[in-house]
């Protein structure tokens, strides 16, 4: 079959998803055309919030550049505007007088944003916020002014407003109403909205009515109605759209409020098609992308001939994009006579959950502060589920459906597999978890890839963690032993320790061809993981080998965005003395360290060293006697201490003196993990020994061992592991603890992970009740630590792995 | 600069490491693979200019050690889902001498 002609006005995010759809359904029907008039490949129009926060870049946010268009053969006319249809010719002409013809059409020109017809709207810095051109206005002048005015307190212009504010401007938001996204959220929620906004500086005057826009050139401020003015350097307007029709009005194609298209998004013209924002579709025009998708779905079904689909309308919901407010709205949340409200609300909290029922089924739902039912009553509203039976929990969320804990990862655990995770791409939990464990998939942005999940509007990325951590978690799946240590083989991280013991496995070379690699030099997650694996199987054997480890051990600091490195010193236990202080004041002097911080694990970084530097500043910080703090190494980190016995007027035990010496313990050590510690005097527990790995809080009569605790990206309280009753009885438990974890855990599994896998019975057995095995692991640790306990830094300031830290210099000139 | 240069010898290149070559205004990465063969692409991510030499090299790619991602040493071109490309420079093993060019085999985009 000949190949059709296909034109396409709009290069928005309606219309190229629209082409995506075809071209996987049938990618050699048709010749594609696409005019834009932005001078730009597709990109993610809404996440020119993130932009303006500065919180993502422009080539971040592209979807399509345009590679994409030539290796899927469209021409992209990019920057050319279309001015005219013929459609009994069925030829379209842009501005600039290039043609082309089609045999079907698509109209997704978007919408325009409404500007409000003011005197003095012409003025030089009164700007929409619509596409990159706003953006970089708007970006260009928080560079020169301070003071900004926005106009309309909906979603967009509450995230111009965050953005601004971010960027350093003094942002005033002028809303007509009383309350803040009036349409999206009751008086509650509003309230608590705008509470939380005032709080971060954003300022508002609510039911004020704008009246007239002052200033010679540029803008200088607002007039409203009542004669008040506000001064503004930036006027952004963020009032509303209306759909972009006049294209379609201009050729004749039938348009109310917006292009009319029936439920195959078919226009009054059979061979032109239309999509987005700009059409009106049984009375409705959305203003939000999830519609548009499913609208572009069933375009491309219907431009492909299938035939088979069909567009009945969308529920939608929303959600507000500036960081760190979290708020959900969907359906009638207002409620009327004939409808029934739970509500929940903890002011100091922050948190308000409000759902509306009819005949016990949800009709809408606001939740402000925790958000993660979010998806589950929008799927119970669009279900039409009769919640009657679980009615006195459903505020509590899904997860109270069961017993499953109160973690965002349970509480994804308990979702359905048909509900959905990401609103804007439709996505839904079972193709989620489908694709990671298919695919093998184990980062955010792999499964972004795969299923467009959290790729829009980015607000369900907590969520799609959420399942990609429960899902690799191992916790949870089937089969957990199953899961290879990576994708170069089939074996599991159980499999190959045991194997390296029983089969006497020395080298990495070995371990791979025992264990069928399919990449020869293995990838960056395997290499990390089997030297550990060798390591602390052969500790007195085992070479090291610095090119499987992550660039951090390798140059013993921490790679910093711009390729330098930071340098922690070991303070053993936080202690330190006005000499340690002064030498390190003196490092700093000489090598001009730009920045100096204390550290959560008290002690001091010293960030922005190059990396030639480093053995320098290492060879002054060993004279001074320092050592490495590993601050950088899946290894032992610090042992946090709280004052004690010596001064604290509460303190029951040394808690200083505890730390040092479990310091001077356990330092140097490499584990699968990085492995923190801490003591606290008393059960106050100024240290907090009870989210550590290894804890311990001292009591009059001795001291409380508390393992597993975690507080970084999911916080976990340790369990108690025992009581005992003298300081070498906690040197001895420690030593044994460190080992079984070294010994039995994965690479990259922290003991709280670790712990949950295993068993808190596992650990109680070999560490406190068999004093035999207890003694036993302690000997290995304590072997193992005659090797592990030399001073990287020493080491390397002294010469070892020089040429790692020697550039080759050239004079050749410049290179081309 | 379209002359071979002498930079170093193979031996002082960690095998699957790499080292820096700086030039007056940009610094080369030079990795050398298991099997010796070498490779010089420039020390600068497509992503977000990462260093590509303090990255773990395997298999004639390296991984960027700032977010991950996989360049291919030989075209130097991104690999996976990620897009985006590296300047490659003409590099060679002569009695165990490595000399390299300083004109990327392909003009700057
Ligand atoms: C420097 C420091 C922040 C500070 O200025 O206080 C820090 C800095 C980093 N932390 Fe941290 N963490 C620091 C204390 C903490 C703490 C608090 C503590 O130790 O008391 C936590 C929570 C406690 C915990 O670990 O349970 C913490 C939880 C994390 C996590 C999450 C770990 C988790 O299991 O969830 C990461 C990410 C990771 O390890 O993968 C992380 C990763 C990082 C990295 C290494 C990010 C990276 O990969 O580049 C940061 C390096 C910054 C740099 O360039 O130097 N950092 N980090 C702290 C160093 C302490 C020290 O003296 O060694
Ligand atoms: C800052 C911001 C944040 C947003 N946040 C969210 C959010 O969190 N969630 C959500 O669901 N939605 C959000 N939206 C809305 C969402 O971006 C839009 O619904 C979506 O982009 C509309 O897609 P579209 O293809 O219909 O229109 P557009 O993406 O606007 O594309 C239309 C394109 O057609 C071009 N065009 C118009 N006329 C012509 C012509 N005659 N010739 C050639 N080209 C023409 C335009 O230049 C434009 O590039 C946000 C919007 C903005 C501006
Ligand atoms: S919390 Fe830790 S990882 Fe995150 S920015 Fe701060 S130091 Fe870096
Ligand atoms: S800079 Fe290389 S992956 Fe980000």
């Amino acid at each position: 079959m000949l190949k059709q002609d296909l034109v396409l006005i709009g290069n928005g995010m309606a219309g190229v998803r629209t082409l995506e759809e075809i071209l996987k359904l049938d990618p050699e029907r048709y010749n594609i055309t696409v005019f834009g008039e932005e001078p730009y490949g597709n990109y993610n129009r809404m996440m020119l919030s993130p932009v303006l926060a500065s919180e993502k870049t422009i080539a971040e946010i592209m979807l399509n550049d345009e590679q994409w268009y030539v290796d899927n053969n469209i021409t992209l006319h990019k920057g050319k505007k279309i001015d005219a249809i013929d459609r009994a010719k069925q030829i379209v002409t842009a501005s600039d007088g290039t043609q082309a013809h089609y045999d079907r059409l698509i109209l997704a020109t978007g919408s325009m944003p409404f500007m409000l017809p003011l005197p003095g709207a012409d003025k030089e810095g009164v700007i929409a916020f619509r596409d990159i051109k706003d953006v970089d206005t708007m970006l260009d002048a928080t560079k020169s002014y301070p003071k900004a005015v926005v106009i309309g307190g909906g979603l967009l212009g509450l995230e111009a407003a965050y953005g601004l504010m971010k960027q350093g401007m003094e942002v005033t938001v002028v809303h007509l109403g009383a309350t803040l996204m009036d349409r999206q959220l009751d008086t509650n929620a509003s309230q608590l909205l705008q509470k939380s906004l005032e709080e971060r500086g954003m300022k508002f005057l609510m039911q004020h009515s704008s009246a007239e826009i002052l200033g010679d050139k540029r803008v200088s401020g607002l007039k409203f109605n009542d004669g008040t003015e506000a001064e503004a350097d930036l006027l952004v307007m963020a009032v509303g759209i209306k759909p972009n029709i006049a294209l379609a009005q201009s050729c004749g194609l039938h348009c109310e409020r917006g292009i009319v298209v029936n439920d195959t998004m078919q226009t009054y013209d059979p061979k032109i098609y239309a999509m987005g924002e700009c059409v009106q579709h049984r009375g409705i025009a959305y203003g939000l992308v999830a519609p548009l998708f499913e609208q572009a779905k069933v375009a491309a079904n219907h431009l492909v001939e299938y035939g088979i689909a069909s567009y009945t309308g969308s529920v939608t919901s929303t959600k507000l994009k500036v960081t760190g407010i979290e708020l959900f709205s969907a359906g009638d949340f207002i409620g009327n006579d004939s409808t029934e409200e739970i509500v929940f609300k903890d002011e100091a909290n922050g948190t308000y959950k409000k759902i509306v029922l009819a005949d016990n089924r949800i009709q809408g739902a606001v939740l402000y502060g925790d958000t993660v039912d979010g998806s589950w009553y929008f799927q119970l509203m669009k279900d039409g589920t009769d919640v009657s039976a679980f009615r006195d929990t459903l505020l509590f969320g899904q997860a109270h459906l069961g017993d499953s804990g109160h973690n965002p990862e349970t509480r994804v655990a308990t979702l359905s597999d048909d509900a959905e995770i990401c609103g804007c791409n439709g996505v839904c939990k079972g193709e989620i978890v489908k694709a990671i464990s298919v695919n093998k998939l184990f980062t955010l942005d792999e499964v972004r890839a795969h299923t467009k999940a959290s790729a829009s509007c980015g607000s369900c990325t907590g969520l799609v963690e959420s399942l990609l951590a429960h899902t690799v978690g191992g916790e949870y799946s089937a089969t957990p032993s199953s899961k290879p240590l990576c994708g170069c083989t089939d074996a599991t991280h159980d499999q190959v320790r045991e194997g390296i013991i029983k089969g006497q496995l020395k080298t990495m070379p070995e371990v791979r061809s025992s264990f069928q690699w399919r990449q020869p030099d293995g990838c960056p997650s395997c290499r990390s993981a089997l030297n550990y694996y060798l390591l602390c199987a052969w500790p007195n054997e085992y070479v090291d080998d610095a090119q499987s480890r992550f660039i951090n051990e390798r140059a013993h600091g921490n790679i910093q965005k711009d390729g330098t490195y930071s340098v922690v010193p070991r303070m053993f236990g936080g202690m330190c003395t006005a000499q340690d202080l002064r030498s390190i004041a003196d490092v700093a002097d000489k090598y001009e360290v730009p920045t100096m911080k204390v550290t959560g694990g008290q002690r001091i970084d010293m960030f922005g060293i190059k990396k030639e530097q480093l053995p320098a500043v290492w060879k002054d910080l060993t004279d001074a006697g320092f050592v490495s703090g590993h601050a950088y190494g899946k290894s032992m980190r610090t042992v946090k201490t709280c004052v004690g016995s010596e001064w604290c007027r509460f303190g029951t035990q040394d808690s200083t003196g505890l730390g040092v010496q479990l310091e001077e313990l356990t330092w140097g050590s490499w584990m699968p993990h990085k492995f923190k510690l801490a003591v606290s005097g008393c059960p106050r527990n100024c240290a907090e020994a009870t989210i550590k790995d290894f804890g311990v809080v001292c009591v009059d009569s001795g001291y409380e061992i508390h393992i597993a605790g975690n507080g970084g990206i999911k916080v976990r309280v340790t369990d108690l592991l025992c009581k005992i009753s003298t300081e070498a009885e906690v040197l001895e438990y420690c030593g044994a603890f460190c080992q079984l974890y070294r010994e039995d855990a994965h690479y990259l599994e922290r003991t709280a992970p670790w712990v949950e896998r295993v068993g808190l019975e596992k650990i109680k057995q070999a560490v406190v009740e068999d004093a035999e095995q207890r003694k036993a692991l302690n000997k290995r640790f304590l072997e193992s630590q005659v090797k592990a306990q030399v001073d990287p830094w020493k080491e390397r300031a002294e010469g070892v792995a020089n040429l790692e830290f020697t550039p080759i210099k050239v004079n050749a000139g410049a290179v081309v | 600069m379209n002359q071979w240069i002498e930079i170093t010898l193979l031996k002082d290149i960690p095998v699957l490491g790499s080292r820096i070559v700086e030039t007056e205004d940009a610094n080369i990465a030079v990795f050398r693979g298991s099997d010796d063969q070498v490779y010089a692409v420039k020390d600068a991510c497509p992503h977000k200019q990462g260093p590509l030499s303090q990255g773990i090299m395997h298999d004639g790619t390296v991984t960027c050690p700032l977010h991950n991602w996989k360049i291919n040493l030989t075209n130097g071109e991104a690999q996976g889902p990620d897009s985006g490309c590296v300047n490659v420079y003409p590099i060679k093993v002569e009695d165990g001498q490595v000399f390299l060019k300083l004109q990327s085999e392909e003009p700057e985009v």
